[in-house]
């Protein structure tokens, strides 16, 4: 079978159950959609692996499948591209989508929500979900492209405002959807001016005519090129929550828990980071813009970071660590490192979604309670989640031989070791994060794990390990945790077709990068390359980074009493709220410009964001009144015309299936006739 | 007229496969007086090896394919898919059939030489390159399935559907041969290249009054024998009062072996003229696929849904005969062999829970089937997917390429009328799964006892087949698509 051609496939199953879901949900039961929504996303699983392993024996390594033509003024077609890097994407879409969609049947087993909808809703809309994801990673042209990302947005918005009765998940999707609303304008600004440039939006024909002679890079001037990367850049912060646009991700947290797994941790979020590997050709054309990639992404990864240390709430801390982890991406990407950044977003969706999913099971056992300060002694309670997360937080301190480190360490390594966009100052930064990182994680499992209990006697009587639905997932997940990291080890360790697996299987795709990075750097890079001792010694350091930080927090959380441990002084309550930044933005943008701008942005303040305040419950509200017109209409209707029409039909069909021969001779008869009686009509 | 009228060694071992199975179905004839009680077992035996040596005869003749017998049979890929095609659903049906016959203390050696007869005669009829041979298959494969249908004959169940059958079938086939006649009438030939080539010469100046009677004459067998509408009215009838592992047979077998020899007809003889079939086929393909699927829709005997379900099925592959391409012909072949499959699937899983005396064919009998016999309940699940066309499963493939064939041909409205009506599908499939998954099994249902081996086997053949060919259906769709452009 080849199902190379049949990659548009891989999206549609997902949709075809959304729409199940959305169109006649109301009417299965819970074991049905616990089928057909996790089945659905396992399906498009089994055919990415199928069209990948395909792909492999390709010379070219690409195959496109175009539906037809969509835009043609923008040369933008209805058409799918699977390469190295999209084949990365879906498997990690597919693959860990699925394990969420599982847990989250057991999850979700007690959802009734509102209208008794909450369950096939919920699954109706992660289907969507992980249909415009593969949209978006699939697409062979940036204005596909953009539709995913829209509808990844939207999704988004839908599933953080799932709980809408709740003020504050309204206020959060509403948040998420009005910022990234901010960073699609650049995008599209972006994606506009890449048209003038180039001429068409495909993906393959705008890295042909950047690699052309026609542009060369643009070293120490910021033109045209530089501009419209920092655009698109400016795209990704949205999505994938940087400086300045990161605030609307730990809000996000509002949502139900696999829901933050999957679309802000492993998935979602790290489409800005994918759209850049994408645009690699692009990037690599304008150091310029590159350094400001990388920096924004060190001062996101270690601010970020920081405001992690403190916080109580344990979904909020993987919050922060997610923001903090996409920085590390984005340094990635700034130094020229493509590869990297998409070997540690495929790294970080094991881990992350590892860590999100275990302490969604942890909230499962608490009755709901997410403040980690209620925690405490939970090891031997809840023991494959204490386990599986114990797995996920060493690897994402960087422990070596597990996932996390290879690819953390890489990504230091390249920044240190890159002649003309890498730094010290970003290594050093990055090591400073990788150290706070293993703090808040460990934090996080004494405060959560170990000690005594320091929940009240009621909960504590709750207290009960997930199904199997939940706790096979996290074994699943906690097994990539271990062993994802193996296809990227440093060369150093050693040169084979597996240790280094994913840098060539990449390479391809960053083949017009590097050529165009290599021209920019003259000949001075290759001198810096290669120097085993330092990277040693670099790799050293941060393994000693990763664990100074978690004999620290055994330190504090563990050995020291509470009124021991050090207060932070002034430090603590600036991290503890955030560096103030949320304050900070609502004076400049929702107070600022209210009185700036006088009337008429008190008015769009007025109508619009507060009008967007309640817009999730809203909008819910309105689907929820169509899905019931829609039920009452046209499902009931509909089974009612079919009932009716099925009766009709069977006077005719009970009038001649009597049993009796001589009727069905006649019936006979009577369809000869018919046929020469056409005949003769004809003649 | 070729001179030599004695076959040469060449022309007798394409036709092999044929001679054997009728050298054996003939010595069980003659071995099933002398046997006794205890020895009936070795005719399935026999008979199933036969028809291993059979298939592998196919397989070697397939090596030197051309024209056998005066050019009255031809061997070529088409025909050698087909007639393996017959033969793996002979193997299938032999395998369930052995201990529902033991059960219902009918087992004969009669009833193994007639499966052997009939696919006997579906090999003719798939290798037929001359009317007069193709009426001579078709009649040795009905005739031994009439008396299959009545085999239980204390049954009046039994009784009810091989006469319905007899009669009913015997009328289509004068049809038949009437139209068989009017054609050697007007062209004088009865050997479908000669006739093509007649219908193609622009001197001949056929008479197209007489042509149109022959085609109508000639479509109401066909479509009496693949169950098309309007003739389909025998089929539910037939397929509910018959022996459960025959109906399995005849939903299969003799149904495969007529659109064989209506593509073959349709595609090579009367090509010239296909403008005359068109508007048959097309209102024929529409009607049958609303027929069996809404009269499916309230069925409560799980045969006689699965014999409306196979009226829809025909009517889909009627739509790839619509198309009148190579391409829907390779669509209606690789249907057929997934067709095949699940559907003889589903009737070993019918066949099995009907128990002695077939008391439970009701939807209602399947209720907490996953509990009582869960590898059972997935197997049936399979094929239920696979009816209904689900991604991953042969099922799925074969509509996918029937409609494919469809829109390549320009019927955008046949269809988008096909899709609409395998979506009604799945109401009815999906329902059988429901009961099975969903309800508990009721308290005076009587123990399920193991299945046998033979039913086991050839459950869990069927289901690798539909899986493999939903998985992996180039291997077969690229032989259907090489095989698919007939010598002309």
């Amino acid at each position: 079978m080849n199902f190379l051609d049949l990659i548009w496939l891989i999206p549609i199953i997902p949709l075809i159950g959304a729409a199940a879901m959305l169109l006649f949900g109301r009417k299965l039961s819970k074991s049905a959609i616990s089928i057909i929504c996790p089945g659905a996303v396992g399906a498009s699983f089994a055919l990415s692996i199928g069209a990948v392993m395909q792909l492999a024996s390709l010379p070219e390594k690409a195959h496109q499948v175009i539906l037809y033509p969509w835009l043609p003024l923008l040369k933008a077609d209805m058409g799918y591209l699977l390469d190295p890097l999209s084949s990365v994407m879906i498997l990690v879409v597919t693959g860990i989508g699925f394990l969420i969609h599982v847990y989250a049947t057991g999850y979700m087993a007690h959802e009734h929500g509102p209208r008794h909808g909450g369950f096939y809703r919920f699954f109706g809309y992660l289907n969507l979900f992980v249909f415009f994801m593969l949209t978006l990673v699939l697409a062979n042209n940036y204005a596909l492209l953009f539709v995913g990302w829209e509808g990844v947005g939207l999704c988004s918005y839908l599933l953080i405002g799932f709980y809408f009765h709740k003020k504050s998940a309204g206020d959060a999707g509403k948040k998420a959807f009005i910022v990234n609303r901010i960073g699609d304008a650049g995008f599209i600004l972006g994606m506009f001016f890449l048209f003038q440039l180039t001429g068409s939006l495909k993906f393959t024909e705008v890295n042909e005519v950047l690699r052309s002679a026609r542009f060369g890079p643009e070293a120490g001037v910021f033109g045209l090129l530089s501009l419209t990367a920092l655009l698109l850049f400016i795209g990704a912060t949205g999505k994938s929550a940087q400086i300045p646009l990161y605030t609307w991700l730990p809000d996000a947290m509002e949502g139900p828990t696999p829901v933050s797994a999957l679309i802000h941790a492993a998935t979602m979020v790290t489409a800005g980071v994918y759209m850049c590997a994408r645009s690699n050709a692009l990037f690599s054309l304008t150091p310029e813009t590159s350094h400001i990639v990388a920096a924004v992404g060190a001062a996101t990864a270690i601010f970020a970071a920081s405001i992690g240390l403190v916080q109580n709430d344990i979904k909020r801390v993987l919050a922060y660590s997610t923001v903090s982890q996409l920085g590390f991406m984005f340094v990635a990407v700034g130094v020229g490192a493509y590869w990297v950044a998409v070997f540690h977003l495929y790294t970080h969706a094991f881990f992350k979604a590892l860590l999100f999913l275990g302490s969604g099971s942890v909230i499962h056992a608490m009755s709901g309670e997410q403040d980690m300060r209620k925690m405490g002694g939970l090891k031997d309670k809840i023991p494959v989640t204490f386990r599986t997360m114990f797995i996920g937080s060493l690897a994402i301190a960087g422990i070596p031989g597990l996932a996390g480190f290879f690819s953390k360490d890489e990504i230091l390594w390249q920044a240190y070791s890159n002649p003309v966009l890498g730094s010290k100052i970003l290594w050093a930064v990055g090591l400073c994060t990788a150290a706070m990182t293993a703090f808040y994680m460990w934090r996080l499992m004494f405060m959560t794990f170990y000690g005594e209990g320091r929940m009240d006697e009621h909960t504590k009587h709750h207290i009960h390990e997930s199904p199997k639905s939940m706790t096979v997932p996290l074994m699943v997940l906690a097994g990539g945790s271990v062993c994802a990291g193996w296809i990227g080890m440093p060369k150093v360790f050693g040169e084979n077709g597996f240790m280094q697996a994913l840098e060539h299987w990449l390479a391809p795709v960053f083949e017009s990068g590097k050529e165009v990075a290599h021209a920019a750097a003259g000949h001075a890079a290759e001198a810096a390359h290669h120097d085993t001792t330092t990277e040693w010694v670099l790799m050293g350091l941060s393994i000693g980074a990763a664990l100074a930080g978690i004999l620290l927090a055994r330190h504090v959380y563990l050995r020291l009493k509470e009124s021991e441990r050090p207060s932070g002084g002034v430090l603590y309550p600036v991290l503890y709220n955030k560096w103030y930044v949320d304050e900070l933005y609502d004076f400049l943008f929702v107070n600022g410009l209210s009185l700036g701008g006088g009337g008429l942005m008190a008015k769009f303040d007025r109508e619009v964001v507060d009008g967007g305040v309640n817009g999730t419950a809203w909008m819910t509200r309105l689907i929820s009144r169509i899905s019931m017109w829609y039920d009452t209409w046209i499902v009931d209707g509909a089974v009612n015309l079919g009932a009716f029409s099925v009766r009709a039909m069977s006077y005719p069909v009970r009038f001649f299936q009597t049993g009796f021969i001589q009727s069905y001779a006649l019936v006979f008869l009577a369809g000869v006739l018919a046929i020469f009686g056409y005949y003769w009509w004809v003649h | 007229m070729p001179v030599n009228f004695m076959p040469t060694p060449q022309e007798l071992f394409r036709f092999a496969p044929e001679m054997l199975l009728t050298l054996v179905a003939t010595i069980i004839m003659v071995l099933e007086p002398l046997s006794g009680a205890d020895g009936k077992r070795k005719f399935a035996v026999i008979s199933f090896l036969s028809l291993a040596a059979a298939i592998a005869l196919s397989v070697a003749a397939a090596g030197d394919p051309g024209a056998a017998f005066s050019s009255m049979i031809v061997v070529d890929g088409f025909s050698t898919f087909f007639r393996i095609l017959v033969m793996v659903a002979g193997v299938l049906t032999i395998l369930i059939s052995t201990n529902y016959l033991r059960m219902e203390e009918h087992e004969s050696g009669e009833y193994y030489a007639l499966v052997l007869f009939s696919i006997v005669g579906q090999c003719i009829m798939v290798s037929a390159n001359e009317l007069i041979m193709l009426f001579i298959g078709l009649e040795c494969s009905s005739i031994a399935s009439y008396v299959l249908a009545g085999f239980l004959r204390d049954d009046k169940r039994n009784n009810e559907s091989a006469l319905k059958y007899f009669l009913l079938g015997s009328f289509a086939t004068a049809f038949l041969l009437y139209g068989v006649a009017w054609i050697y009438g007007t062209t004088g030939y009865t050997n479908l290249s000669e006739i093509r080539r007649v219908l193609l010469d622009p001197n001949s100046n056929q008479n197209m009054v007489v042509i149109s009677a022959a085609t109508a004459l000639m479509f109401v067998g066909f479509a009496f024998k693949v169950s098309a509408a309007p003739f389909q009215m025998w089929a539910p009838d037939v397929y509910q009062g018959a022996p459960a592992p025959v109906t399995a047979f005849m939903s299969v077998g003799p149904k495969a072996a007529a659109f064989a020899m209506f593509l073959r007809v349709l595609m090579t003889a009367f090509e010239p003229v296909k403008d005359r079939w068109e508007p048959l086929l097309w209102t024929s393909a529409l009607a049958t696929m609303v027929i069996g699927n809404f009269a499916a829709l309230r069925q409560t005997n799980i045969k006689r849904l699965l014999a409306y379900s196979s009226i829809a099925h025909a009517g889909y592959i009627m739509v790839a005969l619509t198309a009148h391409s190579d391409i829907g012909t390779a669509a209606a072949m690789f249907y057929l062999a997934s067709y095949t499959f699940m559907n003889i699937g589903a009737f070993a899983v019918v066949t099995y829970i009907a128990r002695k005396g077939e008391r439970h064919v009701e939807i209602q009998d399947l209720a907490g089937l996953s509990q009582r016999r869960p590898v059972v309940a997935a197997m049936l699940t399979i094929f239920l997917l696979s009816l209904t066309g689900i991604p991953l499963t042969a099922g799925f493939f074969g509509k996918f390429y029937i409609f494919k064939a469809a829109l390549d041909a320009n019927m955008v409205w046949l269809a988008v009328l096909g899709m609409l009506n395998s979506a009604v599908a799945a109401y009815y499939y999906l329902r059988l799964i429901v009961v099975m998954y969903m309800q508990a099994p009721s308290d005076e249902m009587e123990e399920l006892p193991a299945p046998s081996v033979g039913i086991q086997a050839a459950m869990f053949a069927a289901a690798a087949a539909t899986v493999f060919l939903g998985v992996f259906p180039s291997v077969v769709l690229d032989y259907a698509g090489k095989s698919a452009s007939f010598i002309r």
